[in-house]
């Protein structure tokens, strides 16, 4: 293996506080630097993304008095893909009094993250989790209320309390729309402006340190250059090098490897979660994927046909011929077993030969006995606008046929490796959100990844960024200085290359290629073999698409293709250290299946003495062997067991 | 620090505010109307009745106030509504008109009644009709088939010629559908459309402008055959 | 499927656009309508000519990015959101027409994409609660009536697309606007800003030269997200009281 990458010096987490786990997170604060008032409002900090750890941090160090610029690609903040999130937000508050503690949300956590995860960065979370609700609430989020006007709570993927906090299917767009209004009063205050429609294209770096930006106004085409004292990097996941994906079609790397390429370590690429609750492609033309709320599997019952190529109509079907599969392999939980795990049993399923639907790539989740149980009143109470939503997509109606399913890939748990302060390798670059790498270890549990959004943006980021902020302002930049010129030159050298190839083959043609190697060989099962096979035919695709791209239109005007073909050139590179990093975990860990490593009767192997760090992946040049630093990961409060969910 | 700022000033003049005078000054205007029609209804008592009521439109309240003061107070009042209806409607037309700069080529009503959208035409050829309407019955300015001191001939005189029946009979559809449109949005603009009175406005807006209108019709149209002569 | 698109072209927002014919062969009915505008693009990629330029980002109904008018339609003949449409909803042989929204506060950028700031600057104006983070009560501090929060939730839903100006016949951003007003006004959280937030919020709408509302009801038979028409009555109400209480 060591021709795909050589081994650097190991790293650490130098903010982390050690000592007792519950005061942690206050000694840090209390040990970072404060910036007295007055001089906020000569600082100035740059944030790229507007979901829920962009809006929430814009907001907040705006409302401190700090001078924030913000970026998206969409023509509004309110867009960013955080608004998509369906099922809901974890908090320990115990509302419920069915035992939960911010312990054992922290220790949930660690365990659903297959421990991988930081302990100190998880326990953080759990307890900032409690006031992220409260600061919901008071911003007027509608959560959904019991009858005597408390908040309700469900239990969702894997937990065994009731703490996520949900409302209605539309959790993500709730929170969203919190966080997008204190924004927008910050804008109207002044405090921070906001610059929609244009996308991040480069980093700048000067003397070290992360000091600005360029941008492509995408209305104009004009590339511009804009300084801060710092950056904070918040553009969400990557889920879309897989082409078909449950994120939005904008979602990119571009952001993360731009600052990756100048030198912020890539922490944990191939930690990808596939959720189990999608609805199958019906055919080539499918642009991207549809997620249904995980909480459905609070009262469907998954199950596929006993007999091979069943394409009877499921009503059809007696229950003696159907295997209500997660049921009959995880008795204790049954159809709540982890996303990965499920994922991994549908897919299974259907690679048997049981699968339903069109091309066999399918299993139901069947309603019927809940409508029994429950009526359909209730059922239509909780679940309508999903139902409605596969309906409209599907042109089924779930209430009389068994819904479809099937996994797609869902959320990148890698990203950017940052410290205790969610600073990067680059100093003054901060990164949160689903950008960075931090807290979710192999796997996410449902419902966490909002509330590290949240948490990242409202709570931990202006209590850490103040100690990095209190050495400046820094020298004065602007777009004369050389390193500014030349960072500004590659990318409109970039674009006049992207717009002169004139080749044969059409962006998307090279995306969907790209998704499809992905997600056969570095998907939701991995072989040695198949992941060689991915490198090699990504390099040659990657290639390719340089000599062979078609981009229409010019740089100077609203340019979809030309967006859309940038991104796909980042999705290259990344995919390829995406495939790096699977072959060089030999080990099944959370997301991360490598079918070598496998229990006897088939299920995930860890191997804790060899792989229990972070891979923090330092780029050397497009095409060269990445350079390896670990950070490995002491468990003082859990003690790691293999996860079994029998 | 972001605070709300308030700029009622701009407010007092904002598209809701005038809205809000379209539906007071209208609504005044239709129970005004209301009235109008059942004195109208008189002519069916004979040219004495008619006659005696529009005099009586003349003194009541005399000597408490002069001879036609009352008449002239409510006069005052409408005209004001009147004023004040057409004046919030050409703003606001204007307004809307500037809004859509440029037209769609293809346009489908999903929901939109008839009644709501000719509002704006509907509302003028309203405005045409009084003005006709106040020169030939109040001012006795101009006078279709023949002048008269009576209110009650020139009614009749009036009516007996058919397209001065047609266009009173127009007139008044329109009035009909103003109102079947503008009771519900009156009431809309002034804040009482709960969706679960919904229904219930929209019926009372059927009933008030088809009573109206039917009302408004019978005089002119019993002329017009010769049952009132 | 066969069907003919026939498109809204403009360059830009100075240019002159006008209606140009695509027909597409081979429409699958499990398309939704942008990859219907996706497969058009690769074809005209692959013949040199301009892709149609369209917004869209979530595809699954909830960002409120994308937003036609189709076959004289916001959002088209489904009550939903131009990504969530499928081609099933149209027959064999159809010539459908795609235009941008129309309305002078949404000026066309290019294609069928126009420009809705003027939605954040309504927002910016008062659609927020004043909550600066960390200064927040426990969350069961306050209990809200479940019917209050249920109508709440309800308004707040509203994506922000736009179609309601897009379908409303004086271009009016009255049900967008009253959609924010409801849900921050069912709210305890959000009394003490409600009077001035509503005054704001509607001179903002002003401002931005979208029309009056004249309760004509497109917009909410329109609204992908079913936000109900007595939200603008609601915020008539409100403002006339905070108007006439002086507040
Ligand atoms: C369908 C779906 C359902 C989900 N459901 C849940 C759930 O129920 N519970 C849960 O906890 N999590 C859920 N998740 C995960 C969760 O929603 C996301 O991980 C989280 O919202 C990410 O937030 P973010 O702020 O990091 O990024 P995003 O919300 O993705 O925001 C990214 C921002 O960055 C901007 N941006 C990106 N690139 C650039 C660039 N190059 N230049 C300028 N701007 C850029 C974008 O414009 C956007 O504003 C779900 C995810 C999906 C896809
Ligand atoms: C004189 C000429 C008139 C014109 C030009 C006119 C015009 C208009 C217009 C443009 C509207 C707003 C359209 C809408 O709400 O959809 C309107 C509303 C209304 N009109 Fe008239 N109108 C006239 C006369 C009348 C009369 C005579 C009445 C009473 C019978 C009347 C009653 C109403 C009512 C109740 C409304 C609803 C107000 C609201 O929506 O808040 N109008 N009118
Ligand atoms: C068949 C229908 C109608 C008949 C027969 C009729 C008859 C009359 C008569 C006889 C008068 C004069 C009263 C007087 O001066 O003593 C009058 C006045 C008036 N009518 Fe009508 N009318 C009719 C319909 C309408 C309608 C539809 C409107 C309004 C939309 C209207 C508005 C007025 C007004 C504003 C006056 C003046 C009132 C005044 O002088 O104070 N009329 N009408
Ligand atoms: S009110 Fe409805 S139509 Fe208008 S922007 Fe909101 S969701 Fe779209
Ligand atoms: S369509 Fe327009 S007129 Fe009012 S009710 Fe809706 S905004
Ligand atoms: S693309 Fe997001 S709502 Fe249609």
């Amino acid at each position: 293996m060591a021709e795909l990458y050589t081994e650097g010096d190991p790293i650490r987490d130098e903010k982390a506080p050690d000592g007792p786990i519950e005061t942690r997170w206050e000694r840090r604060r209390f040990s970072a630097r404060l910036v007295n008032p007055a001089n906020r409002r000569k600082l100035s900090v740059i944030i790229v993304g507007t979901g829920l750890a962009g809006a929430s941090a814009a907001a907040t160090l705006g409302e401190a008095g700090y001078n924030v610029t913000s970026f998206c690609y969409q023509d509004s903040p309110r867009r960013a893909h955080s608004i998509a999130a369906q099922g809901g937000i974890n908090a320990a508050k115990n509302y419920r009094n069915d035992g939960d503690s911010i312990y054992r949300l922290f220790y949930d956590t660690v365990k659903g993250g297959d421990f991988r995860s930081r302990e100190s960065n998880v326990y953080r979370l759990s307890q900032v989790s409690v006031e992220i609700i409260d600061q919901c609430v008071a911003q007027g989020v509608p959560f959904a209320r019991e009858y005597g006007g408390l908040l309700d709570n469900r239990s969702f993927g894997g937990a065994q309390v009731s703490r996520t906090f949900y409302a209605r299917g539309q959790t993500g767009q709730q929170l969203l729309v919190g966080a997008y209004q204190a924004l927008e009063r910050q804008v109207a205050a002044g405090t921070v402006t906001m610059h929609t429609r244009h996308e991040m294209l480069e980093l700048i770096v000067v003397d070290g340190r992360a000091r600005g930006v360029v941008v492509r106004d995408m209305v104009s085409g004009e590339i511009e250059t804009h300084f801060a004292d710092a950056v904070v990097l918040a553009s969400g996941g990557y889920g879309n090098v897989f082409f078909l994906s449950t994120n939005a079609m904008g979602c990119n790397v571009t952001a993360s490897w731009r600052a990756h390429r100048k030198g912020a370590l890539f922490a944990n690429p191939c930690y990808t979660q596939i959720h189990p609750t999608c609805i199958p492609v019906s055919g080539d033309h499918q642009s991207k994927l549809t997620l249904m709320s995980e909480s459905l599997r609070n009262d469907g019952r998954v199950w596929a046909p006993k007999g091979y190529g069943d394409n009877r109509d499921p009503r059809e079907i007696p229950e003696e011929e159907r295997d209500y599969y997660l049921e009959r392999m995880y008795p204790a939980f049954g159809n709540l077993v982890p996303r990965d795990i499920a994922s991994r049993a549908a897919k299974a399923v259907c690679d048997e030969g049981r699968g339903v639907g069109p091309g066999g790539q399918g299993v139901y989740l069947d309603f019927a006995d809940a409508i029994k149980r429950l009526g359909r009143p209730a059922v239509e109470a909780k679940y309508g606008n999903l139902f409605d939503m596969y309906q409209r997509i599907t042109g089924e109606n779930p209430y009389e046929v068994p819904m479809r399913i099937y996994p797609a890939v869902h959320y990148t748990m890698g990203g950017l490796w940052v410290d205790y302060d969610l600073q990067s390798t680059i100093p003054g670059l901060f990164v949160t959100g689903e950008a960075n790498f931090s807290d979710h270890g192999a796997n996410r549990l449902g419902a966490s990844a909002l509330m590290q959004g949240l948490a990242d943006g409202y709570f931990v980021l202006p209590n850490t960024i103040n100690d990095y902020l209190a050495d400046g302002p820094f020298e004065k930049l602007d777009a004369t200085h050389p390193e500014v010129q030349e960072t500004a030159q590659g990318v409109r050298d970039r674009i006049s290359t992207l717009l002169s190839i004139n080749g044969t083959r059409t962006v998307d043609s090279f995306h969907r290629e790209l998704g499809k190697v992905m997600w056969d060989y570095c998907g939701m099962e991995r072989t040695e073999e198949g992941l060689r096979k991915a490198l090699d035919r990504v390099r040659e695709l990657r290639s390719e698409f340089w000599s062979d791209v078609k981009v229409t239109g010019v740089n100077e005007e609203l340019n979809q293709t030309l967006e859309r073909a940038g991104r796909v050139a980042d999705f290259f590179e990344l995919a390829e250290l995406m495939c790096v990093d699977a072959l060089h975990r030999s080990e099944s860990a959370g997301g991360h299946f490598r079918a070598e490593s496998q229990t006897p009767d088939g299920e995930a192997l860890r191997h804790d003495e060899e792989f229990s760090y972070v891979a923090a992946w330092e780029f050397s040049g497009t095409g060269k062997p990445p350079v390896l630093h670990k950070e490995d990961l002491n468990y003082e409060y859990v003690t790691m067991v293999q996860r079994s969910y029998k | 620090m972001a605070t709300t700022t308030v700029t009622q000033r701009r407010s007092y003049r904002s598209t809701v505010v005038l809205k809000a005078t379209m539906a007071v000054s209208g609504l005044l205007i239709a129970a005004w109307l209301v009235m109008h029609m059942v004195g109208n209804l008189k002519i069916f008592e004979g040219q004495q009745s008619f006659d005696e009521y529009s005099a009586w439109l003349r003194t009541v309240g005399y000597p408490a106030f002069p001879e036609s003061g009352l008449l002239w107070i409510m006069r005052v009042v409408l005209l004001a509504a009147i004023i004040a209806h057409i004046y919030s409607a050409v703003v606001l037309t204007v307004r809307d008109r500037r809004a859509r700069p440029v037209r769609y080529q293809t346009t489908k009503a999903v929901q939109r009644t008839y009644a709501s959208y000719t509002m704006r035409w509907g509302g003028l050829l309203i405005a045409v009709f009084v003005v006709y309407h106040l020169l030939h019955l109040t001012a006795n300015v101009i006078s279709p088939g023949g002048a008269s001191d009576s209110p009650y001939e020139r009614v009749v005189n009036g009516f007996q010629i058919w397209w001065v029946t047609a266009f009173y009979v127009l007139s008044v559809a329109a009035v009909g559908l103003h109102l079947r449109h503008g009771i519900w949005s009156g009431l809309a603009t002034l804040g009482f459309n709960k969706a679960r009175r919904q229904r219930a406005i929209s019926k009372t807006a059927t009933v008030v402008a088809t009573l109206l209108f039917v009302g408004f019709v019978i005089p002119p149209l019993a002329v017009l055959i010769g049952v009132v002569e | 499927m066969r069907i003919t698109l026939r498109v809204w072209r403009q360059k830009g927002p100075e240019d002159e656009g006008k209606m140009v014919d695509y027909p597409l062969d081979d429409v699958s009915p499990d398309m939704s309508f942008l990859e219907v505008l996706d497969v058009l693009n690769e074809k005209l990629t692959l013949q040199d000519e301009e892709p149609v330029a369209f917004d869209h980002d979530c595809r699954e109904g909830i960002c409120g990015m994308c937003g036609v008018v189709i076959n004289g339609q916001a959002h088209g003949p489904e009550q939903t959101t131009t990504c969530q449409l499928h081609m099933r909803s149209f027959s064999d042989g159809d010539v459908i027409d795609v235009e941008p929204w129309r309305a002078k506060a949404f000026p066309v950028v290019k294609d069928l994409v126009v420009d809705r700031e003027a939605f954040d600057r309504i927002i910016q104006s008062g659609g927020y609660v004043s909550a600066p983070t960390g200064t927040a009560p426990d969350a069961h501090a306050t209990p809200v009536p479940k019917s209050d929060a249920d109508a709440a939730f309800d308004a707040a839903t509203c994506i922000g697309c736009g179609a309601c100006v897009a379908a409303c016949p004086n271009a009016s951003a009255m049900l967008f606007t009253a959609a924010k007003v409801t849900h921050l006004g069912l709210l305890p959280q959000g009394q003490p800003e409600r009077a001035a937030r509503v005054v704001s919020m509607v001179d903002q709408h002003d401002e931005e030269d979208f029309g009056g509302c004249t309760n004509i009801g497109e917009c909410a038979a329109v609204c992908p997200k079913g936000i109900p028409l007595e939200t603008i009555s609601n915020l008539n109400r409100d403002l006339l009281g905070s108007l006439s209480s002086g507040r």
